[in-house]
């Protein structure tokens, strides 16, 4: 035990006198929570337009000031030509542009419809949907308003309700993603790295012939990342209540309990990485490219997985990241206890058992 | 071992208490091989071996408490000063705190480091650091030292006083085996084996080995050798 507190005292001493890495371990979760949580946002919000009204009528007039009054598009210019649009479209500023057909009022009264354009600038497809998306809602409302007195034989209304995350808010989104990207990121590539970097530099040959156990070696280089990534994730969490305001529904206890599952798990996979890696630069290409572009690409932070292609979608469960976003989403918004997520649960213990079995096997295979 | 390359090929030999022993080699002809078979990190795939008296198939923790060992590569934490460096490999070696403490304070004394004693391993010049990772290597009073060769790219200066420290060491009872291919270094062990293609070819005093190929100096013992 003794000779075990003096080697967690040294990798504490190595992982604070790299200023460089300590700057990472803390900075980056501060950076990427107040990154995904301000600046990337699938939101809009107070989009420039611009209007083409060939009519100008009270019809029109009403349906203008209807999309200004909210606050996701902003009137940026009234232009009088089909010829302006591309121009306003190339400066860039404005990303969409809606033109009302002449006699728009006449027409409607007369032949029961009238047509709008909404021109789109679609060189950020996500955008140009939502953009699209908004004005018919807008429009749609303007119609349910303006129909209340004289009602058509049928009419189907969708009532949505969103649940769980009713204004619709990234940062919710964001958050468990950002979370299990750090706890990842931290536990799995800083313990590789650290690991390998004995390898490297030759100590761990001198700690191989010392009276050291080769499993303590592996607990003592893990243990102080087990703490940093807890407070990492403490102050995700603490961030995200108290900057985005995001409720956290369940048991702040189960969800500290997966955390530290999870934790684990990455670990695992970091001495996994680190028995099949000789350097420190593997470690972290390995680290990055085995392990953070899958939690990007295939663990449902930014993509729905049942958007994915099929095969995609099967190749997406065994990516350990995504059962726990599942896991914290479940706790964080919708407030479920175990007996919701001991699927998911089981699924993140199988996985660790499997990986720290095999990172033992593979350890001891390299001593031979 | 190494697929079908056999690295260290029957080799025989006992070192004696106290001795100094070459064990020379050209570069590749399995030294490193070799001592990493004696040290367990490497487990040869027949034939046996005492160190010390034990066994190095069953005994394994007892050697590893009673053998020293200084790779090729310079094997201290540059981020860890001198100080923490002796508490940290003293405290892996099971030390008691009080052990370290006075270790450590006659160890810096000797070795002259008393200012950098809290400068990191790191900023000090590469044959000091050689010399801290053999007191380090002796630290917990190991029976038997392995130095994988302990005075590579280090200065004619650093290079003389650090076998001034291998024979005080031997000296006091601690077994050296050491490996290098400098030859002048090869002059100054009580034996020499020369391992060639991973077979030991001679094994012998320098000053019999040299009368025996009817040679000036250990240089020409291991060229003929070499050479085969």
């Amino acid at each position: 035990m003794k000779r075990f507190i003096g080697f967690v005292k040294k990798e504490f001493y190595h992982i604070f006198r790299d200023k460089r890495s300590l700057f990472i371990l803390f900075g980056m979760p501060i950076a990427q929570i107040l990154l995904f949580g301000f600046a990337i946002t699938n939101e809009i919000n107070n989009v420039d337009i611009a209007i083409l009204d060939h009519s100008k009528d009270a019809t029109t007039k009403e349906i203008i000031n209807k999309i200004s009054a909210s606050h996701y598009f902003s009137i940026n210019q009234i232009i009088e030509k089909e010829s302006d649009i591309e121009p306003i479209f190339k400066k860039g500023k404005v990303k969409a542009v809606l033109s009302f057909e002449k006699d728009f009022s006449k027409k409607l009264i007369t032949q029961n419809h009238s047509n709008i354009q909404v021109i789109t600038d679609a060189t950020d497809p996500n955008t140009a949907n939502t953009i699209s998306n908004y004005v018919n809602a807008i429009l749609q409302i303007y119609l349910k308003e303006q129909n209340k007195n004289h009602t058509s034989a049928y009419q189907i209304i969708a009532q949505t309700r969103m649940v769980y995350n009713p204004e619709l808010k990234s940062v919710y989104m964001f958050v468990p993603g950002v979370m299990t990207m750090i706890l990842m990121l931290v536990s799995a590539m800083m313990t590789s790295i650290s690991i390998t970097r004995e390898k490297e530099l030759g100590t761990m040959e001198i700690l191989l012939v010392s009276p050291i156990k080769p499993f303590q070696v592996v607990i003592g280089k893990v243990f102080p990342y087990i703490f940093l990534s807890i407070i990492n994730a403490i102050t995700i969490i603490l961030l995200s209540l108290f900057i985005f305001k995001m409720p956290i529904q369940g048991s702040l206890f189960l969800l500290g309990l997966e955390s530290v599952l999870f934790i684990i798990t990455s670990l695992a996979l970091g001495i996994l990485i680190s028995t099949i890696s000789a350097t420190q630069q593997t470690a972290m290409m390995i680290s990055l490219m085995g392990l953070m572009l899958p939690v990007i690409l295939l663990s449902g932070f930014i993509f729905p997985i049942t958007s994915m292609p099929v095969p995609m979608q099967i190749i997406s469960n065994i990516i350990p990241a995504k059962w726990f976003i599942i896991i914290i989403k479940g706790i964080m918004l919708k407030g479920v206890g175990l007996q919701f997520i001991w699927k998911e649960t089981l699924i993140l213990l199988i996985m660790t058992t499997f990986f720290i079995g095999l990172s033992i096997k593979k350890y001891k295979i390299r001593l031979e | 071992m190494f697929g079908d390359f056999i690295a260290v090929n029957a080799i025989n030999f006992e070192v004696k208490k106290g001795e100094i022993f070459g064990f020379l080699g050209a570069n590749g002809a399995g030294k490193t091989t070799a001592i990493k078979m004696l040290i367990g990190i490497s487990h040869p795939t027949s034939g046996n071996a005492t160190i010390a008296g034990f066994d190095i198939y069953k005994n394994t923790e007892d050697i590893k408490k009673n053998i020293g060992y200084m790779s090729q590569k310079f094997a201290l934490y540059d981020d860890l000063t001198v100080r923490e460096n002796i508490t940290f490999f003293g405290g892996i070696y099971g030390l008691s705190r009080k052990r370290i403490k006075e270790k450590s304070t006659t160890l810096i004394k000797e070795l002259g480091l008393e200012d950098v004693s809290k400068n990191l391993v790191g900023s000090l010049p590469l044959g000091w650091k050689q010399k801290i990772a053999f007191s380090v290597a002796l630290l917990h009073d190991p029976k038997i030292v392995f130095l994988d060769e302990p005075t590579g790219g280090v200065d004619p200066i650093t290079r003389r006083q650090f076998w001034e420290m291998i024979y005080k060491a031997a000296h006091q009872g601690t077994t050296i085996f050491v490996t290098t291919h400098y030859m002048d270094e090869a002059e100054y062990c009580d034996r020499v084996s020369i391992m060639v293609n991973g077979k030991i070819e001679a094994l012998n005093t320098p000053k019999k080995l040299k009368s025996q190929f009817n040679v000036e100096s250990m240089n020409d013992v291991f060229l003929n050798l070499a050479r085969g």
